[in-house]
Parts: structure tokens; sequence; C-alpha cells
């Protein structure tokens, strides 16, 4: 389980999080929501340690990322795998070893052993036998999914998705989503999506949370946001420009 | 006007001290990361080819042309008192003390500490850097200490080629072209060349890895703002480090010689 819980964060002058709580239940699909530009991000970041909250308490398992020193947050960063937008891929190294990057850096497996592990998650993930390609030969589709395999490579716990189907065509988008389902389910991971692509997170999400102007306006099932009155959520969710959400 | 142009200075001074103070905690939290397990040597040895032996033929080129131009100006000038023989032992001075650590620093500075600025500039943009926070790989320690490591190994090893290849150059030009008696030249270089003046300049190149390596880490590692911010990085890496060299350069030389 992990509970966001008063999450405080500025930059200069412009308040991102604002007082924010979230509880996102263990092996499960919670997906958050929102504007471009409004937060998401930084909130997946502070999930992982990556931003500190100026106030509030990100609790994992019990335990305060927001109050951990360097090598705290090392060991409890061993529970989580992330999929970055753009899948953040080592360009230096090929397929097969950016797969085996976290088993070479956090297991005691043998050559061969990394080997295999590496095989199965890229098999996992429906990229069989693409170990030796450079991450600059592969389509966005192909990065993802390469991303996805390096972030379970270690079977984490918990493992965080940043718009995993942005800039994706409609049916690559669709394999990304099934993928996230079938991996969340065969691992039973506990999965952090955020997006804005309303037909993905009603696929994917068991729960959903709306964040706005730096709070969770909502959350609650697909059926319970599907029929939610917030003039918010529902303005965002139709695609309205008439509403409450100001167009800058 | 006056204030408005003191206000400019002091801004510049606050923010230069603050960036200094920035790459000193960077270069605390390498030592700290350093010296903790696991370490990664391949990482150093991949870092070393990079730094050292990719950029041997081009400290070779500095230091030949460097020992032959010198060589050439100094022989007018010499002859005038008629000491051409002591041409060859003020070339090996120089190189061993000034030019062999300070022109390579700067070579390899244009070279390798621009890319790190670039590479890690673009770990940074492309959030690498933030992917291997997350698979709890702290990037001080995977990738500027091997570099840091690297830098401060092959500085004085690539200071050594270009002083031996600069009085080479100084040789050719001085016995074969200008007619310097050659038992002389060597005479005099053996007798007034001490192995202090080596060792010090070695000492100094250490001294412009450890400079080149955590400015160009430093400036890539905060790079911001995607495409151009690499450039602007990668920029200010040169002329920072190219700037901050020359003048340690003279604090050291005041301080060892």
């Amino acid at each position: 389980m992990i509970k966001l819980i008063g999450l405080n964060k500025s930059f200069g002058k412009q308040k991102v999080l604002d007082n924010l709580n979230l509880e996102i239940e263990s092996n499960k699909t919670t997906v958050i929501i929102g504007r471009s530009g409004g937060g998401k991000s930084v909130l997946l970041k502070h999930i992982i340690g990556l931003i500190k909250p100026d106030s509030g308490s990100v609790l994992v398992d019990g335990e305060d990322i927001a109050r951990m020193n360097d090598r705290e947050l090392n060991d409890i960063r061993r529970k989580f795998g992330m999929l970055f937008q753009e899948a953040a891929l080592f360009d230096s190294m090929d397929v097969g070893e950016n797969v085996a990057f976290p088993l070479k850096e956090h297991s005691k497996m043998t050559k061969e052993e990394i080997r295999k592990t590496v095989a199965e998650r890229l098999a996992a993930v429906g990229l069989a036998g693409v170990e030796s390609k450079m991450s600059s030969e592969l389509s966005g589709g192909m990065r993802k999914r390469v991303g996805l395999a390096r972030a379970i490579a270690l079977l984490p716990e918990i493992v965080l998705f940043d718009e995993p189907t942005s800039g994706l065509d409609p049916v690559m988008a669709e394999a990304i989503n099934q993928l996230i389902k079938e991996t969340q389910r065969n691992f039973n991971l506990t999965c952090v999506v955020i997006s804005h692509d309303i037909e993905s997170i009603f696929k994917i999400g068991d729960r959903i949370a709306m964040l706005y102007e730096g709070k969770i306006i909502e959350a609650g099932t697909p059926a319970e946001i599907r029929a939610t009155t917030n003039p918010v959520l529902r303005q965002f969710l139709t695609g309205s420009i008439e509403g409450p959400i100001k167009i800058i | 006007m006056v204030l408005g142009g003191l206000e400019k200075l002091g801004r510049l001074v606050l923010y230069s001290l603050e960036e200094a103070g920035k790459i000193m905690m960077l270069f605390l939290s390498a030592v700290a990361w350093a010296v903790r397990p696991p370490w990664r040597f391949h990482l150093i040895i991949k870092q070393m080819e990079f730094v050292g032996v990719k950029s041997i033929f081009v400290v070779v080129l500095t230091g030949t042309f460097t020992g032959m131009v010198m060589t050439l100006q100094l022989f007018h000038g010499f002859r005038l008192f008629s000491a051409e023989s002591l041409v060859g032992s003020t070339v090996a001075l120089a190189m061993t003390r000034e030019l062999g650590p300070v022109l390579s620093s700067l070579m390899v500075t244009a070279r390798a500490g621009s890319a790190m600025a670039a590479e890690l500039g673009t770990m940074r943009v492309t959030e690498q850097i933030d992917a291997l926070y997350v698979m709890a790989t702290n990037p001080v320690k995977y990738l500027i200490v091997p570099r840091v490591i690297a830098s401060i190994i092959m500085m004085p090893i690539l200071t050594v080629v270009a002083d031996f290849v600069g009085v080479v150059g100084s040789y050719f030009v001085g016995v074969s072209i200008l007619g310097i008696n050659a038992g002389t030249f060597m005479k005099n270089i053996n007798k007034l060349v001490v192995l202090d003046d080596i060792f010090n300049g070695l000492i100094k190149a250490a001294v412009f890895g450890l400079i080149l390596s955590l400015i160009g880490c430093y400036k890539g590692f905060n790079t911001r703002g995607g495409a151009e911010g690499v450039g602007r990085a990668t920029t200010e890496a040169v002329v920072l480090a190219s700037i901050t060299i020359l003048v340690s350069d003279y604090f050291l030389t005041a301080l060892m010689f």
C-alpha cells in the first residue's frame, strides 16, 4: 500500500502539489489522470523519491520515502520498477544489456541465468530475440516494451508508468494497454499509471484518480468515475472546452 | 547606472560562488561514492580508453608542433647573445613544467570534457539519469566516479607523451634544421631539467584531469532544457574548465616552483 499524505510541492512561485492525499491499493492498477503540465509526473516522481516534497509524507509499506537518505532510498527502490515516458533506455547499450542492467546491479545471478531471465522478460513483452538490437534502432512502441521488460526485470512489487501510450498509434497504444494488464495480472503487481488518454484509463484502471490544481479531486472505480457529477472531471472526460477547467 | 552595474557584478559573484560550491559538493559526493563498494573497474578502464588512448593522437600533434615552433622562435632570440645551445633545455623546461600539462589538458577538455558534458546532458534530458536512480544505482557513482578517476590517471600519462614528443620536435628542428650541436643540445637538457620539473608537471596534469572531468560531468549532470540545454552545457563546460585550468595553473606554479 502506498499512501500520500498532505503532499505540498512548489517550484519557485508555482504550487504544483497542494496538500495532496491519495491511497494506492496493493496488487491493483491505479490510474492518475489530469491535465498536461498539471503535476502528474511530479507526483509520480514523489512516489519513487526522485523529488522530495516541501512537506507531507509518502508512505510505502509504512515507510516514509520523503524522510529517507540516499542509502535508504536505494534499498526501497528495489521494490520499484518504472517505465518512463520515452522509455529512457540507455543508448550506449543494446536491448539485452538494458534489460540485464538491474539484474547485473542487484542480483547474484550468473551470466547464463541473466541471459535466460532477459530472454524471458523480453518474451513476456512480446519481443523475443531482439537482445542484440541497439535502442536507437527501435520504434516508439518497441522502446516502451523494452522499457517495461527492464522495469520488471527484478520482479518488483510496484511498477510506475509515465504516460505509457503517449506518442503511439491507436493499435500500438492498445497493445501496450493489454501488456500492462497482462503484466499486472501475471506478476501480481501494484501499478500506478499516469495518463490523459481517456480510452486507455478505463481499460487498464482498477481505480482512477483525478489530479487538478495540485489536489486529488476525485478517486474511485471506473464505474464510479464514469458516473461522476464533478463538473471538472466531467469536462475532462468529455474533452469539452466549456466548463470550469481554464484553457490557458 | 553605476548601481545597475554593481548589481550585475554582485549577481555574477554570487552565481560564481554558488557554482563553485555546487562543484565542490559534487566532488565530495564523488569521493564518498568512490570509496564505497562495489567498484566498477571495467567502467574506469572504458573511460581511460576514451579519455586517454583516444586523445593520444591530438596530444602528440599538439606537443610536437609546440616543441617545434618554440625552438624556431627561441633560436632567433637566443642567437642574438650566442645562447643557441640553451634552446633545447629551455624548451624541455617549458614543456615539462607548463606546456605539456596545460596544452594537453586543454586539448583533452575540448575532446573529452565536452563529450562528458554532452553525454551526461543527453542522459539527463532523456531521463536516463532518473532511470539509474529508479534502478537503485547512484548515477554519481556509476557515471561520474569512473570519468573522474580515469581523467586523473590518464592526464599525467598524456603529459609524459606531450613532454617527450615536444622535446623530440625541438630536437628535430634545433639539430636537424637549425644546426645546433646534438651533444650540447642533449647535455644542457640533462643538466638543467631535473626530475622535480617533470614530477611537478605531472601533479599539475592530475589536478587538471580532476578539473576538466568534474566540470564536464557537473555541467552535463545539471543540464536543463532539451537539445538547447545540452549545447549550452557543453559550451559552458569547455569554457569554465579551460579558464579554471589556466587560473589554477598559476597558483599551482606559484606553490610548486
